[in-house]
């Protein structure tokens, strides 16, 4: 369990970390983090011949909110995004996530972008990202000079360990939309021990109207396919009270949606099932944290 | 006043270092060793056709290369059958390279030396081997069929056959009023130490001497067994272990094919050579152990009481049987647990099958048999209807039946006769530390809520402390530093805590004085090994007996010195005194000075020893006849057979109606392993076996597939479980001594394990209202339980 040999860079500006990356090509690869890609390394199963390490970067060092989004560049780390508490306070989902992110040393190292660049299906934050509809900023090198493109969460999954991001681009930041006044979010996981990768896991958001009804209310799935599974509650639950909501119709929404497949920890079917029982925890979580942060703001 | 610490939980001194990190474990020693890695085999069953080791010629910083062929005849030839048995008809064992057949994922197959592990592995990965294939056999039922062969010259795989029985069981059973079949199962499982193996040579070409560390729970043996295979005298050879992190089992296991190999090549390169092995080489290439199945046939009366009882059990041992049939043999011993069975009869055959080896793991066979007893006890009471308290307490061997000869033959070719115990008082405070009789009334009010609960409980039986022996040596400085040394390892159990609690209280020294060495064949070569909870008993009694003999020298001594008679005399915080004068006096330091007549006077206590300063005796020489110098002592304890430990445990557990999760919300233990030396340290070995135990019931599996790939080598997929899956355990002791050695302890070290897998399987079945018969159960396959059970599950 010792990886084979490399070419380490390490540059400390986000220019000439492009150019390494531009220069090494399909042979190079981002080191941020490290929790997923050193243990590819020392296991074989990744044998890049270029790591270009982004850790000596300053630039990249940075939290940023403004009165839309909250944006996390690449050097960000798990932990310190997990116990910020303006980004608690704009985007919840974010801490109600990360919590369920392997264990407090893994968030210590481990970093927001890097692990929705790994686009791991087990990855907590891919299904945040695809929930929220946020943003992935690229850069790279083109023609000698940086250039910068953006991808909506959305479309940027596109498989296991896929993302549309080239082996010359660097995932620079993510931007994650504030949620909504009246809104809220939850995160819930099955997982075999305490912080292992998700059997199944679901975000949720539930917006409510000014009568306390929903307006809207989104899901994601993590585990349940290739790429995180985006379930859109709305037609199905819009201008019901939240008590009146019939869960067993969101279990089977959520479970026709999902396209799981059976590994060591579970099968198809048991993940599926967890799909529907996990969807209305989330949903029924994502209420009560709305009206918990009504509350809040009501209170002097 | 006597300084007692024998049963003072008192914390353990080997902690503040360990915590501190200044253990030495294997690889923090030798930073200058060449380093080695291993080219393992990819298939479960294949023939080698070639090696191609061109391409690995040229990494830079490569040593030495070696394969079968390039061995020395000794190396060739297979490794050592460690436990012959006359069953065991066709014993077979590994080389230490594979000879042109592989028989399971991880066998070595080359083994490379280089400049350090990095350029080992670059070389091994350029190493080209070409395997043809050959049909694998994965489990016990592909082993039965015995459709492939493991071995070419074993027909149905079958390594032994052995059937035990006491009574008539066709009869019992031909009459019993009731009778039941189960089918029941348990799989694979393993050691899964912190710290994998681990092996570092020295030749000194100076001394013409090999020094051997490894992380091994037998250093004595091993020394013995590298001395063999390298045809070297014993003498020139020495073997030490280190700090070992964690064992359980898999470390009594030797000598590995590395194990010999290291030394072999340290010696042929005449520089130190160091193996570490990484997590994948440990969950494919040491040993594994549990998988069984299990067929039972009881016969029973109204009461539930037991008339017969017949086992025919299948033993998965993997691909060779090293250490013998002691597994299986164990379980089939092990089985009739606290009970009166009537008639017994217990049949196993051990199979081979393309699969790591197995060889004893924590428990040992025990987890195994208690499953299978304790199953067959609650489907009576289920059978009956009756409370399952009440249907073991019909059938539990009463404590004036002690010794309680189960006529069976033990795992130590000893009968096994159950010294000691008092299973009804035990059975009684297991009842009352879960909250048994209690419990309907909070089921039901829990399932008002719409929340499922459920109980179980388990009992055992544990063979431990088996012979054939063990030594100790207590020797008194004349600073008044004691040293003591026993030959067995320590990997972890707090040794060196217990081991000088024994002296401090035998000799009457304070604990601080007292410095333990354990492992090290340079201090003690006689020994057997840590293993089969038997260090405490076995080291601990010779130990005692040494610590008397150094009491009996010192009051000899001091009663000439003060002139007093020895049987006035008592010793406490080291100091000799005279009963009741506490003016007459002499520190034992002094005494070691006596007891060693010098000439010469290198430092002020020797100059108080030499030949002018003692008071001179003309008409006897300075030593007499039957004396020695020095103030140590050195004995031996072989006990007539193994002590008996018993336990029960029970567990309260909460089901998930909606994702078949399992919580553990109560667990009680009560154990009797006689006389604590330190309760701390048995409720610590309780702790961690009981983790182990929820580990074999709810997480741990080895996920071979049909080729005989094991898919889950990493602690990502091989789900060893955190502090965070383990809750909080009450734990409550008896203490009947066993009256078979001086301090009248029994093992403690596998105890926890043991009856896991039952007692959650019990309450599991009890919540869930679903027969449960094999273990471990996943949320997943207790969800799929639940819908061929058509159960409300959604």
């Amino acid at each position: 369990m010792k990886p084979p040999p490399f070419t380490y860079h390490a540059p400390t500006t986000v220019e000439e970390a492009v150019d390494v990356l531009a220069e090494v090509g399909e042979d190079g690869k981002v080191l941020a983090g490290g929790q997923s890609l050193i243990p590819l390394l020392n296991f074989r199963l990744a044998a890049p011949e270029h790591l270009v390490d982004v850790n000596g970067i300053g630039a990249l060092d940075r939290i940023a909110l403004d009165d839309d989004v909250v944006r996390v560049s690449a050097g960000v780390r798990h932990a310190r995004l997990e116990r910020h508490q303006a980004v608690y306070a704009a985007c919840p989902l974010l801490r109600q996530a990360l919590v369920h992110v392997a264990h407090p040393v893994v968030r210590n190292r481990g970093t927001v972008c890097g692990s929705i660049a790994h686009a791991d299906p087990a990855g907590e934050l891919t299904a945040v990202l695809v929930l929220l509809d946020g943003t992935v900023h690229l850069a790279a090198q083109r023609a000698g000079q940086l250039a910068r493109r953006d991808v909506p969460g959305s479309d940027f999954f596109r498989g296991v360990f896929e993302a549309d991001v080239g082996a010359d681009e660097l995932v620079e930041a993510v931007t994650f939309p504030r949620l909504p006044a009246r809104a809220g979010s939850a995160f819930v996981e099955v997982a075999r021990r305490h912080g292992d990768y998700a059997v199944c896991g679901a975000g949720a958001t539930v917006q409510l109207d000014e009568r306390g009804r929903i307006a809207a209310a989104r899901l994601a799935f993590i585990s349940v396919g290739p790429v995180p599974v985006a379930v859109d509650l709305t037609e199905l639950l819009a201008g019901a009270a939240p008590a009146r909501v019939r869960l067993e119709a969101v279990a089977e929404q959520a479970r026709a949606a999902v396209r799981p497949g059976s590994d060591l920890h579970a099968s198809a079917e048991y993940r599926r099932h967890l799909a529907g029982v996990l969807a209305a925890r989330a949903l029924q979580e994502a209420v009560a944290d709305a009206r918990d942060r009504r509350d809040r703001r009501r209170e002097p | 006043m006597t300084t007692r610490l024998f049963g003072e939980g008192i914390a353990r001194r080997e902690d503040p270092r360990l915590l501190r990190g200044e253990g030495r474990y294997l690889d923090d020693l030798g930073s200058d060793a060449l380093e080695v890695a291993f080219v393992r085999s990819p298939h479960a069953h294949a023939r080698i056709t070639d090696i191609d080791v061109a391409d690995a010629l040229d990494v830079d910083g490569l040593v030495a290369l070696y394969v079968h062929e390039d061995l020395p005849a000794r190396l060739r030839e297979p490794l050592p059958l460690l436990i012959p048995h006359p069953a065991l008809t066709q014993p077979r064992t590994a080389c230490c390279l594979a000879d042109a057949v592989v028989r399971h994922v991880g066998e070595p197959v080359a083994m490379v030396v280089a400049t350090d592990r990095y350029v080992a592995e670059d070389a091994a990965e350029r190493i080209d081997v070409t395997y043809e294939p050959l049909e694998p056999v994965v489990g016990l039922d592909a082993a039965a069929r015995g459709a492939a062969r493991v071995h070419d010259d074993v027909p149905g795989n079958v390594a032994a056959a052995l059937v035990q029985e006491v009574g008539d069981v066709d009869a019992a059973l031909a009459q019993a009023p009731h009778t039941l079949d189960l089918a029941l199962e348990i799989e694979r499982s393993a050691s899964t130490p912190l710290e994998a193996r681990g092996v570092y040579a020295r030749w000194d070409a100076d001394d013409g001497t090999l020094r051997v560390y490894s992380s091994t729970q037998t250093p004595t043996s091993v020394r013995f067994a590298v001395a063999a295979k390298l045809g070297l005298p014993a003498e020139k050879v020495e073997c030490v272990a280190p700090d070992v992190g964690g064992g359980f089992g898999v470390k009594i296991m030797h000598p590995w094919a590395e194990e010999i190999l290291v030394p072999w090549a340290a010696r042929l390169l005449g520089r130190p050579v160091k193996w570490t092995e990484d997590r994948v080489e440990h969950f494919v290439a040491a040993t594994h152990e549990r998988a069984q199945t299990h067929d039972i046939t009881v016969g029973f009366d109204d009461d539930g009481r037991i008339l017969g009882l017949d086992v025919r059990f299948r033993h998965d041992n993997g691909a060779y049987v090293p250490y013998g049939l002691i597994v299986p043999i164990i379980t089939a011993t092990q089985l009739p647990g606290p009970y009166k069975l009537g008639a017994y009869r217990v049949a196993f055959e051990s199979l081979y099958s393309t699969t790591c080896p197995v060889t004893p793991y924590r428990g040992a066979g025990r987890p195994q048999a208690c499953f299978a007893m304790e199953r067959t006890v609650d489907a009576i009471a289920a059978r009956l209807e009756r409370d399952r308290a009440a249907v073991r307490a019909a059938n539990l061997i009463a404590p004036d039946e002690m010794p309680y000869d189960i006529g069976l033959v033990f795992q130590d070719g000893r009968p096994a006769i159950y010294d000691s115990g008092d299973f009804p008082a035990t059975l009684a405070k297991v009842r009352e530390l879960i909250g048994w009789d209690d419990f309907p009334r909070l089921k039901a009010e829990a399932a008002a809520e719409g929340r499922r609960l459920g109980i179980g409980l388990a009992c055992y039986v544990e063979g431990t402390g088996v012979g054939p022996y063990e030594g100790g040596h207590v020797h008194v400085e004349t600073s008044g530093r004691v040293n003591v040394y026993t030959g067995l390892s320590s990997q972890g159990q707090g040794h060196a805590t217990v081991f000088a609690q024994i002296v401090a209280t035998e000799l009457g020294v304070p604990l601080d004085d007292v410095h333990v060495t354990t492992g090290d064949t340079r201090r003690f070569p006689y020994a057997v090994g840590t293993f089969a909870s038997r260090a405490a008993v076995m080291s601990g009694s010779a130990i005692a007996l040494a610590a008397r003999k150094v009491r009996a020298k010192a009051l000899r001594i001091a009663a000439e010195a003060l002139e007093a008679n020895p049987d006035d005399l008592e010793i406490s915080e080291g100091i000799v005194r005279v009963k009741g004068s506490p003016g007459d006096a002499i520190p034992l330091k002094a005494v070691a000075v006596l007891s060693n007549p010098l000439r010469y006077a290198f430092d002020e206590s020797a100059r108080a020893a030499t030949q002018f300063a003692l008071p001179a005796s003309e008409d006897r020489p300075p030593i007499a006849d039957d004396d020695e110098p020095g103030l140590e002592g050195r004995d031996y304890y072989s006990p007539l057979r193994s002590t008996f430990a018993n336990g029960m445990h029970a567990a309260v557990v909460e089901t998930d109606p909606d994702t078949a999760e399992v919580r553990i919300l109560r667990y009680a233990v009560v154990h009797d392993c006689g006389p604590l030396i330190n309760p701390r340290i048995v409720e610590g070995q309780i702790h961690g076996g009981v983790a182990q135990g929820i580990a074999g019931a709810l997480y741990e599996r080895m996920a071979y597939d049909e080729a005989g790939q094991l898919t889950n080598a990493s602690f990502m997929d091989f789900l060893m479980p955190y502090a965070t899956e383990i809750p909080a355990i009450a734990i409550d002791h008896l203490e009947t001594p066993s009256p078979l050695n001086p301090l009248g302890i029994k093992g403690a070290g596998e105890a926890g394990v043991i009856p896991v897998s039952a007692a959650l399987a019990a309450a599991i079945e009890d919540a869930e209202g679903i027969p449960i018969h094999r273990m471990p159960l996943s949320p997943d396959e207790l969800h799929a339980l639940r819908a061929r059970a058509g159960g409300e599950a959604s």
